[in-house]
């Protein structure tokens, strides 16, 4: 019987195939570090949280503040601005979610979900990047007086929550708490 | 390289030993000295040499420039200023640089625009207009990380806009976009791999060109009639004819490059990148290099929701559509007929392309607000038209004018109507 004719796979075969795998997996595992070095490093992951002192921060004042590389608003907002946010009906958004990440995430976008807390809503605190395409909004501009983005003409009302323009989502509103009355920690 | 049989003949000793151990010398004769080229090319067959001498322009002037070049955010912006104060030359080397990109893209737009007239990408010229697209699309992404290096206000957010362009895809994006940046915004390991990828792509681009000019000798060059070379007497050597009007050209070509590098260095370039990046301040206008404008215009034209994709999705699938769609042109195009000086409705429609072109980098300079955006929605609408409906419809429905037998016909023809003496014109290859 010769090994030539048989269709039974041979020892000759089982190596070729063998040979073949081994190279496929180990070409896998050695491209893989090559892709993964790109992605963020310990030192970008290593997230801290901040504490910001909002003391000094009056009604109709807003402050900017850097977390994890992106600006962060942190407004007071005027008695107005609060009562033109609750004015607005949950039909009339674009984006009906709250995009709160301290609650629920079917929660609707209704001004007392976007404020920082039940008993602080003249407090808004949000990452000011623009979920178009990640442009810094301009404070208090635009046609409903919240925020405006110089990009692509993005337009965010009182809370936030997008309006008009190519944006799709409402401006996210980062992890939070109080540590004290005038005390925000983001994180 | 084209098929034929070498006419390269060896002369002195040394010639005929290299020639049997590794025949480059034959290669280029065969390749640049006697190869046949149509004898009725025009200057628009001038802008794939240009591009050529543009490529090892910038990376000749881009190689000297990392001499002198810190990628790190604390260093970049002053390390440019550097180059432009300090470094010896350092100041025409970066304005070389610069305005070549932009000279470059200008020459690459009408090397395009010359194949889309003369039907250069029909049979059997498909794959060597596909590696064409490729070449265009490196050139982007190049430009696109070139234009971050000297980190200022325009490059921080151009990158912040195009790498978020990735976000809007469902689930994969912001991985996508993490991996990009190296963080989750745009910071010191975003400029650090641009850098590294922006030497990197140039020598790919290389590589494709050698491709793409192999794809070209292996079918021969089109000419302005579209007719294939049929005889001899179609064609004249590339040395010294083609070499000379490609010379010619590239002088013309060089002498607009040079007025821009030295009366108005800035003229395509923003103020806002003399500011240095902030990442807690968007420049009140952000607006890319001219050569992306259409694009961009097309990217901001989409403001609405088209069924489950949302005006963000939407406008990033049209931006890079606008792209993908010029892979399959040669499918497009139903004509049989290569030449648009033979298909009147074809050219009407090809030259409303090239206006609505230049309309949609008008607008994707201006803010998008009110009238800009509607206008280029009618743009973004006429561009795809132009491919999807226009190319496959004119091909089905035109009339084409009657083609001439040959090439050598068509240029006789031309002759007899116009004042020249027949005999420069008709024999050129016997001239002495």
């Amino acid at each position: 019987m010769s090994a030539h004719d048989t269709t039974e796979p041979t020892r000759r075969d089982f190596l070729y195939i063998a040979t073949g795998m081994a190279g496929v997996v180990g070409a896998g595992a050695f491209a893989w570090p090559f892709i993964d070095q790109m992605n963020p490093d310990a030192s970008t992951l290593a997230v801290s949280s901040i504490e910001v002192d909002v003391s000094a921060v009056q009604p109709g004042m807003s402050l900017t503040v850097k977390w994890r590389g992106k600006p962060v608003f942190i407004r007071n907002r005027t008695p107005k601005e609060i009562e033109d946010a609750k004015n607005v009906q949950l039909s009339q958004l674009k984006d009906p979610v709250a995009r709160n990440a301290n609650l629920p995430s079917d929660a609707q976008a209704t001004d007392t979900d976007r404020a920082a807390a039940k008993d602080k809503e003249n407090w808004l605190v949000m990452i000011g990047v623009c979920t178009h395409l990640g442009c810094i909004p301009l404070g208090q501009q635009g046609d409903f007086g919240g925020w405006f983005c110089p990009c692509h003409g993005s337009v965010y009302d009182t809370a936030g929550r997008i309006r008009s323009g190519p944006a799709p989502e409402n401006l996210p509103i980062p992890p939070l708490t109080f540590t004290s009355d005038t005390v925000i920690k983001i994180g | 390289m084209s098929g034929g049989h070498s006419s390269y003949t060896p002369s002195t000793g040394i010639e005929k030993w290299i020639d049997a151990r590794l025949p480059l010398p034959r290669l280029i004769y065969d390749s640049f000295v006697a190869y046949p080229v149509p004898r009725n090319l025009n200057y628009a067959y001038a802008f794939g040499g240009i591009l050529a001498i543009m490529l090892v322009s910038q990376i000749l002037t881009g190689v000297v420039l990392a001499m002198h070049y810190a990628a790190d955010t604390g260093l970049a912006f002053n390390s440019v200023e550097k180059i432009m104060r300090d470094v010896n030359s350092g100041w025409l080397l970066r304005y070389l640089h610069s305005n070549g990109a932009s000279m470059f893209f200008l020459a690459v737009y009408v090397h395009i625009f010359r194949g889309l007239y003369y039907g250069s990408y029909k049979a059997p010229r498909e794959l060597l207009w596909i590696l064409g697209v490729i070449i265009l699309l490196l050139m982007m992404a190049t430009a696109f990380m070139g234009y971050v290096l000297p980190w200022g206000q325009m490059s921080f957010w151009g990158a912040t806009v195009i790498t978020g362009f990735f976000t809007a895809f469902p689930i994969i994006g912001d991985p996508i976009q993490q991996l990009l940046l190296g963080g989750f915004a745009v910071d010191n390991p975003t400029l650090n791999r641009f850098f590294s990828l922006h030497y990197l792509l140039p020598f790919m681009i290389a590589g494709v060109v050698v491709l793409h000019v192999w794809a070209l000798h292996v079918a021969g060059q089109t000419n302005p009639t579209g007719i294939e070379v049929k005889s001899k007497t179609d064609t004249v050597a590339f040395t010294p004819y083609a070499t000379v009007k490609d010379a010619f050209g590239l002088v013309l070509f060089l002498i607009l490059f040079a007025y821009f590098v030295f009366y108005l260095p800035n003229f395509m370039g923003h103020p806002d990148n003399y500011i240095q990046a902030d990442s807690l301040k968007t420049p009140a206008h952000i607006v890319p290099e001219w050569y992306f404008l259409p694009f961009y215009a097309m990217l901001r034209a989409i403001t609405f929701n088209i069924g489950p994709i949302n005006s963000k999705l939407g406008g990033v699938l049209t931006m890079f559509g606008s792209i993908a769609i010029l892979f399959i042109v040669p499918w497009l195009d139903t004509s049989k007929v290569r030449s648009a000086v033979y298909r009147p409705w074809y050219k009407l429609f090809f030259w409303l392309f090239i206006a609505n072109a230049i309309m949609l980098g008008w607008l994707g300079s201006r803010p998008a607000e009110g009238l800009y955006t509607l206008f280029s929605q009618f743009g973004t609408a006429y561009y795809f038209g132009f491919f999807i409906i226009l190319m496959p419809l004119l091909g089905l429905i035109e009339t084409p004018r009657r083609l001439p037998n040959s090439i050598t016909e068509a240029v006789l023809a031309k002759t007899k109507s116009g004042g020249q003496p027949a005999g420069v014109a008709a024999a050129p290859e016997t001239k002495g």
